[in-house]
């Protein structure tokens, strides 16, 4: 027993050591925000001086003509439409695939498992061209509607494994009591679908708020311009940036996402463990 | 008399079978519209604008010309050379450190879940903008690491700009977010059985011989899980080399999507990118089929373990 005391301070030590150096950037961000210019990018200095607010109100309204007020709506809009459509399209789904028989149900699954690994940048080009074609570029659409469509596989086939695990007797009791397959899944699924209810909405909240690429193609006025789209913006276009201020803005547009996580902390951990998703 | 008897059943099954169908269908139809609409038709779509010069206004049949000079185009294979070093690194890197976390982590019960907390949060917020905006300001030229370096007298450089070192700080950023992994990995130890480590213990195995033989073939399954997402989801790497090192410095880390990107979006060769992006197609599954055949070799499934020996 006195071998394994040192052992375990060691450990403890290369924990709390791994912790500080994971963690470092985050806080070096967060009190940046507080910092002027030139105080940021010293070591010495890793406790502001003075808590400068003010960086939050200018960042605030940084992008010419625009507060951030509106890119966070747009954000808040995309996410929990996406949030929405997903849950939605994905329990719909995924019902008939647990629970019915139906023809071609084999087809049609080995379908869905193949697109789980299609990589999505082979359909990159060609739905930028259709959508283009039916003239959604420069709107919300391309982000929300594909989500009310079930296209992230992922969550539906969670969605069948859980119903799956789901026990049978249950449906079987409410179809003896006169049920038919829309009621059975209303009444009896979808109440004892909530813990990857919750596991969908997180992560699909997640997702389309930190995704950039798709923002990036699909909306070109600043007016509809999202989160991570003005930031960056933030920092292409301002010559003297004042780095306080996007720091601030940075610290605002990783707030959602934080929140989400501490709020959820339980079906989030959960959810990743069952689940294997990022 | 007999012979209606046993059809009307027939038929009113037959009717309860059509309605079941019917009834499936209905709930499929979204996924179904999606599938076709959003994932077949553009998959058709891509193959046959990878033989043709388009823009979004015209469309020029050519067909493999797009195939053909993609051998003699540099930046292509440059961008494939990068993108799979980055593969090559950023995957195991980051699976190594979670596996190696997880393991310091899964038995102390108390401060589990503060330590999992922490080092999941980098994950949670790795993809934003936020966090590139980060990455550029600590290792730019009047960046946090180098006026670290100043403490020690170093001279500081700007670091995303040294083509020796910009896609390593990218790989950098990743293995930075190994908390996620680390969560399934959790999850995994979990499950092995305690009394398998006691036997072994009795049998006087030490840590790292328990390592090799008990946990490591007893979570390979989740291994080769996140070895496979990871992978195909590292092919397609683009905010972080757009953001952070815009493809630079001397096209270091101008990854496939980010090349695709420039050629589609940019310069309006719809048709070459397309090309591009099927190349890539063929590079991902082809690891990945890799992965999957080698996999028989390492990965352990525990009906192996009931069925004999």
């Amino acid at each position: 027993m006195t071998m394994r005391l040192p052992l375990a301070v060691l450990k403890h030590v290369m924990l709390i050591a791994l912790s500080l150096c994971m963690i470092y950037p985050i806080l070096w961000l967060l009190l940046g925000s507080f910092k002027a210019n030139n105080e940021i990018f010293t070591v010495s200095s890793f406790w502001p001086s003075e808590f400068i607010w003010s960086n939050y109100a200018k960042g605030w309204s940084a992008v010419p003509g625009f507060t951030f007020a509106n890119f966070f709506l747009n954000s808040m809009m995309i996410s929990l439409l996406v949030v929405a459509g997903s849950i939605i399209s994905c329990c719909l789904v995924a019902f008939p695939f647990a629970r019915m028989t139906f023809p071609l149900k084999r087809l049609w699954f080995s379908v869905l498992l193949g697109t789980l690994m299609l990589p999505g940048q082979v359909l990159l080009i060609p739905r930028y061209v259709i959508f283009s074609d039916i003239g959604w570029i420069n709107t919300y659409l391309p982000l929300v509607v594909p989500a009310f469509l079930a296209t992230n596989v992922f969550f539906v086939y969670l969605m069948i494994q859980f119903m799956r695990g789901i026990p049978r007797e249950l449906d079987e009791a409410a179809i003896v009591d006169g049920c038919g397959p829309f009621r059975t899944f209303l009444l009896i699924l979808l109440p004892n679908c909530k813990p990857v209810i919750y596991t969908v909405a997180i992560f699909s909240f997640l997702w389309s708020w930190d995704d950039y690429f798709e923002q990036l193609l699909y909306l070109n006025e600043v007016r509809k311009f999202t989160v991570q789209l003005a930031l960056q913006m933030f920092v292409d276009n301002a010559a003297q940036i004042q780095w306080g201020s996007l720091f601030a803005m940075s610290i605002l547009s990783i707030l959602p996402p934080m929140l989400v996580f501490f709020f959820a902390q339980k079906h989030f951990v959960e959810g990743v463990a069952t689940s294997g998703i990022k | 008399m007999e012979s209606i008897q046993t059809k009307k059943p027939t038929t009113t099954a037959a009717k309860r079978r059509f309605v079941n169908a019917s009834i499936a269908y209905i709930f499929l139809l979204p996924w179904l519209i999606g599938l076709l609409g959003f994932t077949m038709w553009p998959f058709i779509q891509s193959f046959y604008l990878s033989l043709t010069q388009s823009t979004l206004h015209s469309t020029t049949f050519v067909g493999l010309d797009n195939y053909l000079r993609m051998f003699s185009d540099e930046r292509f294979w440059k961008s494939l050379q990068v993108t799979t070093k980055y593969v090559m690194l950023s995957v195991p890197l980051k699976l190594a450190m979670a596996l190696f976390v997880a393991m310091l982590l899964y038995k102390a019960s108390i401060s589990m879940t503060f330590y999992r907390t922490l080092f999941y949060l980098p994950s949670l917020i790795g993809g934003s903008i936020a966090v590139a905006v980060m990455w550029r300001k600590i290792f730019g030229l009047d960046g946090l690491w180098n006026s670290l370096l100043g403490k020690f007298g170093i001279q500081g450089k700007e670091w995303l700009g040294q083509p020796d070192y910009a896609l390593y700080l990218l790989v950098l950023l990743v293995v930075w977010q190994f908390g996620s992994s680390m969560v399934i990995f959790l999850a995994g130890l979990k499950n092995v059985p305690g009394d398998m480590y006691e036997a072994a213990m009795i049998d006087g195995a030490g840590p790292v011989k328990r390592f090799i033989k008990i946990t490591l073939p007893l979570i390979s399954p989740i291994i080769l899980f996140n070895l496979i997402l990871q992978t195909i989801g590292s092919f397609q790497v683009f905010t972080q080399g757009y953001v952070i090192t815009k493809g630079g410095p001397m096209d270091e880390t101008l990854f496939s999507v980010l090349y695709i990107y420039e050629l589609a979006f940019k310069q309006q060769q719809m048709g070459y990118a397309s090309a591009i992006s099927w190349m890539l197609l063929v590079v991902i599954a082809i690891v990945t089929a890799v992965v999957f055949l080698t996999s028989k070799r390492w990965v352990f499934y525990e009906n192996d373990m009931k069925g004999g020996h």
